[in-house]
């Protein structure tokens, strides 16, 4: 694990965010507020998009925990980024049921449009691919995340229609893309068609 | 208290015992990895998964508290399976490299793989590489052998103080690592490796020289220090290869410092290994009859001019040998205080850690003085440390300011606060006052000084004000950092009546008032103020005290003779003859036999048995071997008078090199660069370390 030459020299949350990091550190009873190094861990990201080795170690320094513990829960929960990310972070689910229901060809879309691999980032620094695994959302498989915002029941072209409109500058609507409201059946209800109880009366 | 049975054998234990801490009471052996009675409990190896009746699944006995009528299995199908299985995961990654292993022949791993491994691998994958680690000059790492137990991990951040190990990333991908911008500095850091029940932390000084099976292993006690822990002195023909600690409950618990376990290769350079006579201002070899008649010569001439300095590392036996040959010579001119630390031997509590290292542990308050015990005495300082992990323990500083691995309040450096403190002017006296087992630590910084007496005077006056020694309760203790020194004030090795203490046997000498001055592995004595004084240097290394003599006379090391030394507490302990002293070296009370005989003053002794009852009539402390004697408190100690100025700062800068053997340890030269004298863990690296 050596200093990378991407690891910046140093850290510091802004003033909005350190108003926020510090509201969540009161939350916890006083002695225990290295319960805080989570939300404040992801407040770092927000700031810089990823978790610098220099924002570890301001945080260890704000809670008062070693710096190696604070890097343990870095590395371990992958949704912290331990390397410089694009604008956009379109993270992909290839698991079994976004698999079985077509992620290979998300995944080809995916590479196609941003002319990327996994783990890499576009020459522009907008965006950076990811292959993740379940993101909780199979009901709607197959998904990515392009930062906070799901897109799923993807296909080949509606992967390229998502991402061509963020190269645009737009934000495109999140949620499923074929039309479908939330996990409701595709086609439409199945049942409960009419509003029917007891007694016959509508 | 619960009542549990295992293996049909039944135990009363104490609520919140674990299955396995009751079974290792019965002497059932469980397998372990992760699992350490003085860690943390992990309970992440699983290896130690025994049947519990009326319980669904196997139970990782390390981690279950009994509970009453408890029924445990720990030897039935159902558990060896459950273990095989385990067994299979951790070797899934596992190299089977262990014909190269430096842990082979002594590896849980293995042992256990004997008992429950496969002869068979399912697996079709190929294993997971991990790329080692930079732990530094002592520990060599081979992380794709390590199987996670986070052992290292947990002593280092618990035990050390030092938390700069950790596993990072997860699952497939979990590596244990050290943060990158520190080192592995802690000078404990060398029990790392005995902990690691693989072969992914070595020692790596002594890295692939030796097979565990082929060395000789000899128990002893460790003279690096004041604490004098247990040790195991590992040795191949007339080599040592390593030391070890032992189990010593009292002393040293099961850890050891770096610079005990590690200068163990000082031990083989710079030996004295034949008489050396100084020739026309030349060193040149001699014998040892030439030596002792050189000596004698001048001797005859210096009438009562004659004096002796003791090192750090003088044996009792030698010193009672040197005092009696002194005495009869007419001279009373000895001293064991090389530093001129200003210990009053008349008082033995004024000198004994009086607390125990063990007794350390009940204390609720602590004031250091003057002292760093993290350098000093880093085991002991361990003890400090998980006392103060329990909670209630206030402690204070006057001195340097730095990190010890627990919070202190710092008083300041001036010894005019001790002032303070002693005359019930500073609010750290009302907590001493109101605690129920205050203590007191003063080092060797703050005695060595000009004003050492009055600052020992004082720490006896806030120990009878603040009530340091109360029933059952001696809390004034004095830190030592020289192995041979209470054993050298127990025997009275300091100078009588009217005689000349170290300071003026240094001045005389110059002056020409000594003539002929003994140093007993004294080599911190200022050789250039030595004037014209015939010098003789009896001692194992040829550090500073070699170069200023005109006659060497080449004693044993500590692992070499079967020696005695008292250690800080005041406990009498003796080393054994683990390697044979080098070339014409010999041990040293039987030097100055000899010397008494070419001298025409043969001292009444022939054998170590009779050394040793000398030393019984000196002191009783050295007849009751391996315990404890306890002083009593005594008359009044310690000097009234002006303090000094300057700060109080410990008399060890570089905890790696402290004493010839260390000083000529190449791996303690190689800490000193990497780690700059310990306490130094946010060391910054740039580069691709690690």
């Amino acid at each position: 694990m050596s200093n990378h030459s991407y690891e910046p020299e140093s850290f510091a949350f802004t003033p909005e965010y350190l108003e926020k990091a510090k509201a969540f550190i009161a939350k916890y009873p006083a002695g225990r507020q290295q319960s805080a190094v989570m939300p404040l861990l992801d407040l770092a990201q927000r700031q810089e998009g990823w978790v610098s080795r220099a924002a570890m170690e301001v945080i260890a320094e704000m809670l008062d925990m070693a710096p190696i513990r604070v890097e343990e829960v870095a590395t371990f929960y992958t949704m912290y980024n331990r390397k410089p990310v694009g604008t956009f972070h379109v993270q992909v689910c290839t698991n079994l049921p976004c698999m079985l229901r077509g992620s290979d060809d998300v995944v080809a879309a995916a590479k196609a449009t941003l002319g990327v691999e996994f783990g890499d980032m576009t020459g522009d620094g907008k965006f950076t691919l990811s292959e993740v695994e379940c993101l909780g959302a199979c009901v709607n498989a197959p998904m990515m995340q392009i930062n906070d915002d799901y897109y799923e029941d993807l296909t080949a072209e509606s992967t390229k229609a998502v991402l061509e409109a963020f190269k645009r500058g737009e934000t495109p609507k999140p949620g499923p893309q074929n039309g479908r409201q939330f996990s409701c059946p595709a086609g439409g209800p199945t049942a409960l068609t009419e509003l029917k109880f007891e007694g016959g009366k509508a | 208290m619960p009542k549990l049975t295992i293996d049909g054998r039944e135990i009363e234990v104490e609520a919140g015992t674990t299955i396995i801490q009751a079974a290792d009471l019965l002497g059932i052996e469980i397998p372990r990895f992760c699992y350490h009675e003085r860690l943390a409990i992990a309970g992440n190896c699983r290896m130690c998964l025994v049947e519990v009746e009326k319980m669904p699944k196997p139970a990782a006995s390390c981690a279950m508290p009994v509970g009453e009528g408890m029924v445990v299995k720990t030897n039935t199908p159902a558990v060896r399976k459950a273990r095989q299985g385990v067994m299979e995961f951790l070797l899934l990654n596992h190299p089977l490299d262990c014909p190269i292993c430096d842990q082979g022949g002594e590896c849980d791993l293995q042992d256990q793989a004997m008992a429950y491994g496969s002869d068979k691998n399912r697996c079709q994958e190929g294993k997971r590489a991990v790329p080692d680690k930079d732990y530094g000059p002592l520990v060599q790492t081979m992380m794709t052998r390590c199987i996670q137990c986070t052992r290292c991990v947990r002593f280092i951040s618990e035990i050390a103080g030092t938390p700069v190990l950790g596993g990072l990333g997860r699952g497939e991908h979990l590596e244990i690592s050290r943060y990158v911008n520190a080192a592995v500095s802690s000078e404990l850091s060398g029990n790392l490796i005995d902990l690691c029940p693989v072969g992914a932390l070595t020692n790596k000084p002594a890295s692939y020289t030796y097979r565990a099976w082929e060395l000789k292993k000899t128990e002893s006690v460790d003279a690096m220090d004041a604490l004098g822990s247990a040790i195991r002195v590992d040795t191949r023909g007339n080599e040592v290869i390593r030391i070890l600690p032992r189990v010593a409950e009292d002393v040293n618990e099961e850890w050891l410092s770096d610079r005990s376990r590690f200068a163990c290769d000082g031990l083989k350079r710079q030996r004295l290994d034949k008489p050396y006579v100084r020739k026309d201002g030349k060193l040149v070899p001699a014998t040892w009859n030439e030596a002792f008649a050189a000596i004698a010569a001048k001797v005859k001439a210096a009438g009562t001019k004659v004096a002796a300095i003791a090192g750090d590392q003088a044996d009792a036996e030698t010193m009672v040998a040197y005092k009696d040959l002194l005495a009869a010579l007419g001279s009373q001119a000895v001293d064991c205080r090389q530093d001129g630390a200003k210990l009053d031997a008349s008082v033995r509590a004024s000198y004994l850690f009086n607390s125990t290292a063990a007794g350390i542990e009940e204390a609720d308050a602590l004031l250091i003085v003057g002292s760093n015990p993290r350098k000093e005495n880093p085991v002991l300082n361990a003890r400090i440390r998980k006392r103060w992990q329990k909670g209630g323990f206030k402690v204070a500083r006057i001195g340097h300011k730095g990190d010890l691995t627990y919070k202190y309040e710092h008083l300041g450096d001036d010894a005019s606060i001790l002032k303070a403190v002693a005359e019930g002017k500073h609010p750290f006296f009302e907590v001493l006052k109101n605690a129920k087992k205050p203590a007191l630590i003063i080092g060797q910084g703050a005695l060595s000084r000009a004003d050492g007496a009055v600052l020992l005077g004082l720490a006896r006056k806030l120990a009878d004000a603040a009530g340091l020694v109360r029933d059952g309760w001696n809390g004034f203790n004095v830190l030592h950092t020289a192995a041979a020194r209470v054993g050298g004030l127990d025997l009275g090795f300091v100078p009588g009546q009217g005689w000349r203490d170290v300071d003026h046997i240094v001045d005389g000498a110059h002056k020409g008032d000594i003539q002929v001055l003994f140093l007993i592995g004294a080599d911190e004595v200022d050789m250039k103020a030595l004037g014209e004084a015939f010098v003789v240097y009896q001692g194992s290394h040829g550090d500073a005290g070699a170069h200023r003599a005109d006659v060497i006379l080449p004693g044993a090391a500590y692992t070499e003779k079967s020696a005695t030394f008292v250690n800080l507490e005041g406990r009498a302990q003796q080393t054994r003859l683990a390697v044979f002293p080098p070339g014409e070296a010999k041990e040293d009370w039987r030097i100055v036999r000899a010397l008494s005989e070419a001298l025409g003053k043969p001292l009444p002794y022939d054998s170590l048995k009779a050394v040793r009852e000398r030393l019984a009539k000196a002191s009783p402390v050295f007849a009751a071997i391996g315990q404890v004697v306890p002083a009593a408190w005594g008359a009044a100690f310690g000097a009234e008078g002006s303090l000094g100025d300057g700060a109080l700062v410990s008399n060890v800068d570089n905890f790696y090199q402290t004493d010839p053997i260390s000083r000529a340890s190449k791996t303690m030269a190689e800490c000193t660069a990497a780690f700059g004298g310990g306490c130094n863990h946010k060391h910054k690296k740039t580069g691709t370390h690690g």
